[in-house]
């Protein structure tokens, strides 16, 4: 399975959710921002906008799914309660799987209440 | 003199609130708009919304503390915490959230195929609103201080300001909007019942910011119609004798009053004020005292607006102008 990150022991991997949640956020609200003070210059429709944002949700929701599914497998997929509260290096890989789970649903959830306004609005001022 | 005129001020801010015939309502739970409509609903689902959710978590504290103090498994814990704390606070979330969106473009009609027949542009000054009605047909009428509308029909709301930040609401007919300097924005109402309304200035901007309100009064269309056809033209008083009172003190340097000599635009457009359900922007009812009390202390009614206080003028005076601006229907 060479397409799945090694496992790695960083505390980076804890933020990747977060990030990709921020990201996603910037790309909705400033692309909607430019589209609605300068219809010309980007020269797209309201629905070129929408699907944009589509995307961008799609591609993120992925990320997350993924960076949640490694989280997983450092958590031991699950095998282990929580809480991982001995000072061993396997309790500190727990700990960090687990939350970097809860931070992944966190952010999933975030970023379908993100994009959910492009559900409904279908104009820049309404 | 001044005594006489600050104390009679003080009492018709004090009894402002209730004097007029009419009552007019200031209350976003007593809509009267179709816009106003959709915003109660919606303070109602997120209300009940709330309720039922309070009661479930005060519920469940008091089952776990009073009825049943059991410790529960570790299992059985975690699965309500799953339940309970995440899944259905998203789900509700989720629900609200898509409601309250769901609502929006229908409060913002403006880019339908048939745009609304009548605009009106409303600019915020400190303390004051400037009215320009910009009929379908027909030039531009300007106003301040009150805007009418015809019941059953949309009207778009131009919404400016000419100083510092303020905000238009009136919170029967429809949503809050802010006037920022520099920008335009736009909101829109339509009126379903009759009435007289109140809106209050929403957005602190100086000192005399309370006392900065908006009557709206929806009537029946013809009637609106031929409301506006009259505010078209000077008003029938404009001719009487109090109006070389008003310029000879100088009021023209700053007020309009068609028909007259009077073209300064500082203040308020005066042309038709004696039909105005209200005086200095919704402070004060429209009477004779009201508005003499108003010309002589400025300053004490309406503490930093730029309408300077004539308590210098001989009282006749005042009295003579204020009974000719009544006269101007
Ligand atoms: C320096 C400019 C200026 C002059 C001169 C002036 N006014 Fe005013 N006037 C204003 C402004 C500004 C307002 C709005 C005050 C407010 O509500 O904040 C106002 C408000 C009013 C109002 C209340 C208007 C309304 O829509 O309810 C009346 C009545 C009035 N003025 C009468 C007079 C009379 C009479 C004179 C002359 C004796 C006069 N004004 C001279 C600036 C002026
Ligand atoms: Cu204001």
């Amino acid at each position: 399975m060479w397409l799945v990150p090694k496992q790695i022991e960083t505390l980076w991997t804890l933020f990747t959710a977060p990030v990709v949640w921020a990201a996603h956020f910037l790309v909705c609200y400033i692309g909607a921002a430019i589209y609605c003070a300068k219809p010309e210059l980007v020269g797209l429709s309201f629905s070129a906008v929408r699907a944009g944002i589509a995307a961008a949700t799609v591609i993120a929701l992925s990320l997350i799914a993924l960076s949640a599914w490694l989280a997983w497998r450092q958590w031991g997929l699950g095998t282990d309660d929580p809480p991982h509260d001995d000072p061993t290096r396997r309790d500190r890989t727990l700990f960090q799987g687990f939350a970097t789970l809860l931070l992944s649903g966190l952010s999933f959830i975030a970023v379908i209440f993100t994009a959910m306004p492009a559900l409904f609005l279908t104009e820049c001022i309404r | 003199m001044g005594r006489y005129f600050s104390l009679s001020a003080a009492s018709l801010l004090l009894a402002s609130g209730s004097a007029g015939a009419q009552t007019s309502t200031q209350s976003a739970l007593e809509s009267a708009g179709a816009e106003a409509q959709q915003i109660e609903m919606l303070f109602w689902v997120m209300l009940s919304g709330g309720t039922v959710i309070w009661l479930g978590v005060v519920g469940l504290l008091l089952h776990s503390a009073l009825v049943n103090r059991r410790r529960l498994a570790e299992k059985s814990a975690s699965s309500i915490i799953l339940w309970g704390g995440v899944v259905f606070p998203s789900v509700t979330l989720c629900a609200l959230l898509a409601y309250a969106l769901w609502l929006m473009p229908g409060l913002r009609p403006f880019a339908q195929a048939s745009p609304a027949a009548l605009r009106i542009e409303v600019t915020g000054r400190q303390f004051w609103w400037e009215v320009v009605y910009h009929p379908p047909l027909g030039p531009p009428v300007a106003s301040a201080n009150e805007i009418r509308l015809p019941v059953g029909e949309r009207v778009e709301l131009t919404l400016k300001s000419a100083d510092v930040i303020h905000s238009f609401w009136i919170p029967p007919l429809g949503g809050k909007m802010d006037m920022i300097p520099g920008r335009t924005n736009r909101l829109s109402i339509m009126a379903t019942k009759a009435g007289l309304f109140r809106g209050p200035c929403a957005e602190y901007c100086g000192t005399s910011h309370a006392l900065m309100a908006l009557s709206a009064v929806a009537m029946a269309p013809e009637a609106f119609r031929s409301w506006l056809a009259a505010q078209a033209i000077p008003a029938e008083g404009a001719g009487a004798s109090g109006g070389a009172l008003f310029l000879r003190h100088g009021c023209g340097s700053c007020h309009v009053v068609a028909g007259t000599d009077a073209r300064g635009l500082i203040g308020p457009d005066l042309s038709h004020i004696g039909s105005r359900a209200t005086v200095a922007a919704g402070i004060l009812p429209n009477t004779e005292d009201a508005v003499a009390s108003f010309i002589a202390r400025s300053d004490l009614i309406k503490p930093g607006s730029r309408m300077p206080a004539f308590d210098m003028l001989p009282p006749d005076d005042i009295r003579a102008i204020a009974a000719w601006l009544r006269g101007l229907r």
